[in-house]
């Protein structure tokens, strides 16, 4: 029961972190309708450069950098990139976005060779004891933070005038650029807010008790696909939901993985994608997707 | 291939524009507006060329060339997928992992191996390639459910759940695939000919390896699935798969089963990327399991587009293009500027190659819509006209200037 508590908690925690990265695709796909697989590079760009500059300027200040760098590199590909893109269908500008990220993954896992490089956050290993359940602090504070950010975008989207811009546009872009929304700084703004979410993201993808970053956290970054694909590529509760749901299963998944042998080894690894094909073969627009109809 | 460009382009006239250019090399548009005897020498030329590469050049090149030919054969199929349909696959290394594994399965005696025992069930080599693209039209076909009812771009991160399951399926099913260290690969034996370095053989005092026998045999799987793939495009099949890609309600008004031709689309496409899978380890000679991760279905995707989507001779040219830089790249290293041996810290040729083709990616898709295949299209209009002024010109000088009446557009204009 202890286990499962710590397991469960733990599942929580990284599922906000996939949460957030998800919430950042979800943010892109509905402002600018494309599916952004440059995401697991902006993640490892952003996380890079919070791991080379923090010996220099310290863990807060490369934080903050290595946040708006993210968002600068995310609305750099929009601006430079998707904005200049002459196509007729959103899977040619995905294509695109694979192009940026075979470029920008290539030269990010050259510079970062075979090093792990350490983040040099505050908390290091410490944990913290809630009764018999034992949980690293790092995993508590990356709960907190996901939920201070996620919070802080859902009420901004409901709130403020860029929210409802957004959400404008999401509904109708045309009708949206008629009424004054100016839908090039809607989309570039989509980006640079989904940049600096992932950066944030690979931040406690991570730290403790992950040993730092190397070239496998963009693999890592790709479990968030699922998360945004089975709550609904156009739901932000979609990809909060399908966050913690990737999340849970994966730590339980891999925490009980030697009752689970049969499975063959490291089927934590895995368990994101099966509940995706799971839930699509349920549903095939994804828990809370708008279904698509259309009348003729 | 049929030599009446013309009566076949008629029923084209009547569909879109953009599906006419699309659904014919441009090669083959450009070399009918020539005269007709341009089509069977160019043919003829680039056949010679294809059958003496074995007898001048060295294994390495001869093994890239089998590379792109295997490469190409699966960026056939998702040129059918995507470029065609619309649809987005990232899961095509998966397929290739099924065809290559399966053919070593089915082909393979079974062995007692070291740590573990190798299942295999010694069929005929040739059978047992027919049965390894069978086996992976059938792992496609299991996933049409979810191939037939997504589109695009969400099929696309779908099909990633197939990469990760594919590799823990050939870590973990050792019996099989034999977990990490992979298996040998048996070498194909047609009508008496074995595709290996024994028994040896010399053909005009050129020793035939197994590259050279392999080189044959896979300029003739790589025509013969081209051309199907061709017929698929040109008939009523073919009609379909664009109009679901254009426009899937009116594909769906017209009367064409959306679910049922996406998920055929997609098994069709999967067999290609098994018959991929089974050239690429004949060549290869060993199966292992980290090949087939999800880098190389980008490669795949990188492939059609920098070729030119939807056509098929593109996807042939991106093939060719992505499989033959990084080996140029390492073969030409020393003496290329800001690419350094692999290892000593500098960028590596495969690095290079791969941002190179990343941003190739990115340019076609800004510049040059119609990727390489539209671009040699354009070459070769513009200098067909400038042919054309050349030809003209002297003889509007010598002729008398054509009354300014004159319907035809003339080069005097340009004084």
């Amino acid at each position: 029961m202890i286990t499962f508590l710590e397991l469960l908690l733990n599942g929580i925690s990284i599922g906000a972190v996939y949460a957030l990265i998800a919430l950042g695709f979800v943010v892109i796909f509905k402002a600018t309708e494309v599916v952004n697989f440059a995401h697991a590079s902006l993640l490892l760009a952003g996380g890079y450069l919070v791991a080379r500059l923090q010996p220099v300027v310290g863990f807060w200040a490369a934080l903050l950098i290595g946040v708006a760098s993210a968002a600068v590199v995310g609305a750099l590909i929009e601006f430079l990139i998707i904005r200049r893109a002459n196509v007729g269908s959103q899977s040619v500008l995905a294509i695109v976005t694979i192009g940026v990220d075979i470029v920008l993954t290539t030269e990010l896992t050259r510079q970062i060779g075979t090093e792990i490089l350490a983040l040099g956050d505050p908390w290091g290993d410490s944990v913290v004891h809630l009764g018999q359940v034992t949980i690293a602090e790092t995993r508590i504070v990356a709960l907190f933070t996901a939920a201070a950010l996620i919070s802080m975008f859902l009420l901004a989207f409901k709130y403020t005038g860029w929210g409802i811009a957004m959400r404008a546009t999401a509904e109708d872009a045309e009708t949206a650029a008629l009424m004054g929304i100016r839908l090039g700084r809607v989309s570039l703004s989509a980006w640079a807010v989904a940049g600096a979410l992932a950066a944030v993201a690979a931040v406690f993808l991570c730290v403790f008790p992950t040993p730092g970053l190397d070239r496998g956290t963009s693999l890592a970054a790709i479990k968030a696909f699922p998360a945004a694909i089975l709550g609904g590529l156009d739901s932000t509760t979609g990809a909060l939901a399908g966050g913690l749901i990737v999340g849970v299963t994966e730590a339980l998944m891999t925490g009980y993985q030697n009752q689970l042998a049969f499975l063959g080894r490291g089927i934590g690894d895995v368990a994101p994608f099966l509940v995706m094909i799971v839930i699509l073969l349920l549903r095939p627009a994804g828990l809370f997707g708008t279904r698509e109809t259309a009348r003729v | 291939m049929s030599d009446t460009p013309e009566t076949i382009a008629t029923p084209d006239s009547t569909a879109p524009r953009e599906q006419a250019a699309a659904g014919r090399p441009a090669l083959l548009r450009l070399a009918s507006r020539r005269s007709s005897l341009a089509r069977p020498l160019l043919w003829a030329a680039a056949a010679a060329l294809a059958v003496a590469v074995p007898f001048y050049l060295e294994g390495f090149w001869l093994q890239t060339g089998l590379f792109a030919m295997s490469a190409a054969v699966g960026a056939i199929g998702i040129a059918l997928l995507t470029g065609s349909t619309g649809q987005l696959s990232m899961g095509h290394a998966f397929f290739l992992a099924v065809g290559a594994y399966s053919y070593v399965y089915f082909a393979d005696d079974p062995a007692a191996g070291a740590s573990h025992a190798l299942g295999g069930l010694g069929l005929p080599t040739p059978i047992a390639a027919v049965l390894a693209v069978v086996t992976a039209g059938v792992a496609g076909g299991l996933f049409s459910p979810i191939a037939g009812r997504l589109k695009g771009a969400y099929l696309g991160i779908a099909t990633l759940a197939l990469i990760f399951l594919g590799q823990h399926l050939l870590f973990n099913a050792e019996p099989v695939t034999g977990g990490y260290n992979g298996r040998a690969v048996p070498p194909m034996e047609l009508f008496g000919l074995v595709f290996a370095d024994s028994p040896s053989l010399v053909v005009f005092n050129v020793p035939f390896g197994s590259l050279e026998r392999l080189w044959f045999l896979g300029l003739l799987v790589v025509l013969g699935a081209a051309a199907f793939a061709r017929g698929v495009l040109r008939g009523r099949p073919g009609r379909a798969m664009n109009t679901i890609r254009d426009h899937e309600i009116a594909a769906g008004v017209m009367g064409v089963p959306v679910a049922r031709y996406r998920a055929g689309v997609f098994v069709l496409s999967s067999m290609y990327g098994g018959l991929a899978g089974v050239m690429l380890a004949l060549v290869f000679q060993r199966t292992v399991p980290d090949y087939f991760s999800v880098l190389l279905s980008l490669d795949y995707l990188a492939m059609i587009v920098i070729g030119g989507l939807g056509s098929i001779g593109g996807a042939i040219i991106g093939a060719v293009f992505v499989s033959v830089l990084p080996q140029l790249l390492t073969r030409y290293s020393d003496n290329l500027p800001l690419i350094a041996e692999p290892g000593s810290g500098g960028v590596s040729p495969a690095e290079a190659a791969r941002i190179l083709y990343g941003a190739a990616v990115v340019t076609v898709v800004l510049f040059l819509p119609g990727g390489l295949a539209g671009l040699f299209g354009r070459l070769r209009a513009m200098a067909a006209g400038r042919a054309a002024l050349f030809t003209r010109a002297p003889q509007a000088r010598l002729s008398p200037p054509p009354a300014s009446s004159s319907p035809s557009p003339s080069p005097d204009t340009r004084r």
